[in-house]
């Protein structure tokens, strides 16, 4: 069976169309979400794509995390349900808790565009297993809002469980502490980061490699094994 | 209808550039003495029915759960009796 792996709409997400593309490229059956549907229409998976939800009023992600979907997404991904979220997506799911820790405004505050460069730091979560432990890669970083934020005892506990999954490489993008760019929940189903993988999967367009690739085959390679 | 004020600010220890992008400018424009400037959030509700505990105790649950996160976020409710 094919693995079918969701990604939700909210009103002014931008990056789902790139999203459901690059699941599809990896081999898995992309799946649209709507943010007012609070069925998850079996999918084994979901990937909460970039943007910016309801304008990031309030706070980015302040306002879909109460939406009828991540009702049944934060339920599920509690039970185990394998979610990705890039970018808007990282920050509703620290909204939803599901994560801990916020995302605030660069510390510049402008917003920044660039090819970014990150090491993957743990590549056993369910969306990394296809990296290696310290590999390098590059892909697109696009935001205003990437700054990551933890009280102290938050960041000690992420560092000793090995929960940084992604950290930048080179100048720090946005002030986020520890250079922190993505982290894992201690279930390793559970994963947030600010660049952009699902950017990174065709040689012809962004960054001209295929670095985000493996996000999309691990967690297919996961289910599969499941 | 009687208004209830739920103001928002970044925790102390949480760093606010665009506090520190304000306070950066007010010298160049002429205004002197101000060491620090934190930039907050102010939330003005129009509330139906009377502001009793009952209602603040909602507001209050409002705020703690939606118009702030308290990861980054202290908040204070109080009533405009103005």
């Amino acid at each position: 069976m094919t693995t079918r792996i969701g990604v939700v709409t909210f009103p002014g997400t931008l990056d789902d169309r790139d999203s459901l593309r690059a699941i599809r490229l990896a081999g898995a059956e992309p799946v649209s979400l709507w943010h007012r549907d609070k069925d998850l229409h079996q999918v084994d998976a979901v990937v909460l794509a970039g943007g910016f939800s309801y304008g990031d009023y309030l706070r980015a992600g302040a306002i879909s995390r109460f939406s009828p979907v991540m009702e049944t997404i934060i339920e599920q991904a509690r039970a185990g349900l394998p979610v990705l979220g890039i970018c808007n997506g990282f920050q509703i799911l620290t909204e939803s808790h599901l994560l801990p820790g916020a995302m605030l405004r660069n510390n510049h505050l402008h917003f920044i565009c660039r090819d970014q460069r990150l090491r993957v730091e743990n590549a056993e979560t369910a969306w990394t297993s296809d990296y290696s432990a310290g590999q390098e890669i590059s892909v697109p970083l696009k935001n205003i809002d990437g700054r990551y934020v933890a009280d102290e005892r938050v960041l000690d506990e992420l560092e000793a469980e090995g929960r940084v999954a992604f950290r930048y490489l080179g100048t720090n993008p946005n002030g986020s502490l520890r250079d922190i760019a993505g982290i894992t929940n201690a279930e390793g189903n559970v994963v947030g980061l600010m660049p952009h993988p699902e950017h990174a999967v065709e040689p012809l367009i962004g960054t001209g490699r295929t670095d985000g690739l493996p996000f999309f085959t691990s967690i297919i390679k996961k289910l599969v094994a499941a | 209808m009687a208004r209830v004020v739920v103001d928002v600010m970044l925790k102390p220890e949480i760093l606010d550039p665009q506090g520190q992008a304000v306070q950066r400018a007010l010298p160049r424009l002429g205004f002197d003495g101000i060491a620090d400037v934190r930039q907050g959030k102010r939330f003005e509700l129009e509330v139906e029915g009377p502001v009793d505990d009952a209602a603040l105790a909602r507001i209050h649950e409002m705020a703690e759960t939606f118009l702030a996160n308290t990861v980054i976020e202290d908040f204070v409710v109080k009533v405009d009796e103005s």
